[in-house]
């Protein structure tokens, strides 16, 4: 646990540098980060979900949750403007989505490099900083030497300076989704799109990179849309929780959303939810999603 | 003309002499300009192609040089026209593979029409050959590559090829690079993704047209992946291995070039024997520094256990 605490400290001395002084940064609540209006998505003929209505504030941590292929890495590339809305509209930092990505940092689900990945994870967090820009840099210019001084202020910011110069491959999973964290913020975002940061990694990681993204999202006032297998690593920092589950979803504080009561209704089948004595969660009764996809979405069984 | 070269160039110990008598031979001096443009050229494309993971569709786009050189003699063109046509042609052709469904989806696809077109390049380029009677002898030149009769126009058309491959390269190179390892992240910050890849297709094309004129098209891989995966191997920092793969790319081609202008033997089995030297080499060294690492990190059982 002595990591955990050192590298959230570390976190919270150098997060104030994720944002420039004097950036303006809307404080109150009513400037919605991310909004979405009776939203709905198909692909490739399939409706993903709709009807979906989703507002998150400003600096709000909010955990995307919900049974394997119910569409919640979908919402966020929707978010992101990768993925059109077939309905509905989606506002994202006052613009359309696809408008704000540069004010965006997005960790997709379950990358990992193999180990014949011969970059090391600086180099890594560098394209985070400057590699969407044409042309090659001047080695000894200004620029090149401001992106540098970056990388190394994010690798510390994550807790990787041990690491950051090994071949990326070559690290464990918890160690690269640290780097993949610090290239995801490298644009100082206003808004972190983490799909499944947790995923794969063992307990003590996973509280460990918890602990960071609730740091940075708190300290910097970063707005955090998390999809989530297990919501017990998040749970006390969560702000409000969006839970996808047969094609529309319910979004509202944990103690709202996550209650025998909002899922059963959601799910149309009855479900129940159980707090442990340490206040963890387990859901019981959650129905698998079925095989094949348009059974679900063709019956009228639904919305 | 091969043992007409051999027959008055003779090894002696006098360095100076050597070089200067190999270069009397404006062949020899074309073939060293021409070696240079293109093992240049090859180095800093084979190091994206090697890093994307798309030496098989590199390798495609090479074969596909063979009916096109095949077709172009036998109408009469030039065989540099061929290669240009048919490799740019096969690159557009892999280009406009749907990559729908997918990441994985897309490769699996790719893989199997890159597969189809390299087979029907070498049944084109076997059916031109024959096409064209007599032509036999220069099969193993389209396949196996040769130095010899490089005109000063062809130096001149590589030259300008190679100047825009660069170009392209080093406007790209950045976004390119991202685009290859994250391509979900890279789209998401706004990277054209899908163009960089044709573009990239494209690039890959032209180069392997340059190289198959040098190394025929069955061995483009000793310029083209050799040294990007000998230098891949060395470091793993982008710029330094980058710099080392042109570096090799140069040395084996020069020393292929001095080789084989002393010997009755093709010049594409001594620069790929030397290219396949140093990457055996290379292998070796980093294994060594490996196990010597891992003797230094058991010594040390406190940090494995942090």
């Amino acid at each position: 646990m002595t990591v955990r605490t050192r590298s959230a400290q570390v976190a919270v001395d150098a997060v104030g540098t994720v944002l420039p002084p004097g950036t303006d940064r809307p404080t109150a609540v009513n400037t919605a980060a991310v909004l979405f209006r009776n939203a709905a998505v198909r692909l490739g003929g399939r409706l993903v979900w709709s009807g979906v209505d989703v507002e998150v504030a400003a600096g709000e941590f909010v955990a995307v949750l919900g049974p394997n292929g119910v569409g919640k890495s979908t919402l966020l590339k929707a978010a992101l403007g990768l993925l059109p809305l077939s309905a509905g509209r989606a506002v994202v930092l006052g613009r359309p989505p696809g408008r704000a990505r540069a004010e965006i940092g997005y960790l997709p689900q379950r990358r990992s490099f193999d180990p014949s990945v011969r970059i090391r994870g600086i180099d890594v967090v560098r394209l985070g900083v400057d590699g969407h820009r044409w042309g090659l840099p001047l080695p000894g210019g200004e620029r090149s030497r401001a992106a540098g001084r970056r990388v190394v202020e994010l690798v510390e910011l994550v807790g990787a300076t041990g690491y950051a110069h090994q071949p990326i491959g070559r690290l464990s999973g918890g160690e690269q989704q640290r780097l993949l964290i610090a290239q995801a913020l490298a644009r100082r975002p206003r808004i972190l799109l983490l799909d499944e940061p947790l995923d794969s990694l063992d307990l003590h990681n996973a509280a460990a990179v918890a602990a960071l993204i609730r740091t940075i999202c708190q300290t910097a006032g970063v707005t955090v849309l998390m999809v989530a297998h297990d919501v017990n690593p998040i749970l006390s920092s969560l702000d409000r929780v969006i839970y996808l589950a047969g094609g529309g979803a319910v979004s509202g504080s944990p103690t709202e959303v996550i209650t025998s009561a909002t899922l059963s209704r959601l799910y149309q089948t009855p479900i129940e939810v159980l707090a442990t004595s340490d206040g963890r969660l387990v859901v019981v009764g959650q129905p698998e999603p079925p095989a094949a996809h348009t059974d679900r979405h063709d019956g009228t069984g639904h919305s | 003309m091969i043992t007409a070269a051999a027959a008055d160039a003779a090894l002696s110990w006098n360095l100076v002499r050597d070089v200067r008598q190999m270069f009397a031979y404006s062949f020899m001096v074309n073939a060293f300009r021409a070696g240079t443009v293109v093992a240049v050229t090859a180095g800093a494309t084979g190091w994206f192609m090697v890093l994307r993971r798309q030496t098989f569709a590199g390798h495609t786009l090479a074969v596909a040089g063979f009916p096109g050189a095949a077709g172009a003699i036998w109408l009469g063109v030039g065989a540099t026209y061929g290669y240009f046509a048919f490799c740019l042609a096969a690159a557009l052709l892999i280009a406009a593979i749907p990559t729908a469904g997918g990441a994985t989806a897309g490769r699996a696809a790719e893989s199997a029409t890159v597969g189809t077109v390299q087979a029907f390049a070498l049944a084109c380029g076997f059916l031109f050959v024959s096409l064209y009677k007599g032509f036999l002898g220069g099969v193993n030149t389209l396949l196996f590559g040769s130095f010899l009769g490089i005109t000063d126009g062809m130096v001149l058309t590589l030259t300008a090829v190679a100047v825009a491959v660069l170009a392209v390269l080093a406007v790209l190179g950045r976004p390119l690079l991202f685009a290859s390892l994250d391509p979900a992240v890279a789209a998401a910050t706004g990277v054209p993704v899908r163009a960089l890849s044709v573009a990239f297709l494209i690039v890959l094309g032209s180069t392997a047209a340059e190289v198959s004129q040098i190394t025929g098209t069955l061995l483009v891989f000793t310029l083209l992946v050799i040294p990007a995966a000998t230098a891949q191997i060395l470091t793993p920092r982008p710029a330094l291995s980058l710099a080392l793969t042109v570096l090799f790319g140069l040395l084996v081609t020069w020393a292929g070039l001095t080789v084989a202008y002393y010997s009755p033997y093709p010049i594409g089995f001594f620069i790929t024997s030397f290219a396949f030297g140093l990457y055996l080499l290379a292998r070796l060294a980093v294994h060594a520094h490996d196990l010597l690492g891992r003797t230094a990190r058991t010594s040390h059982p406190a940090e494995a256990a942090a």
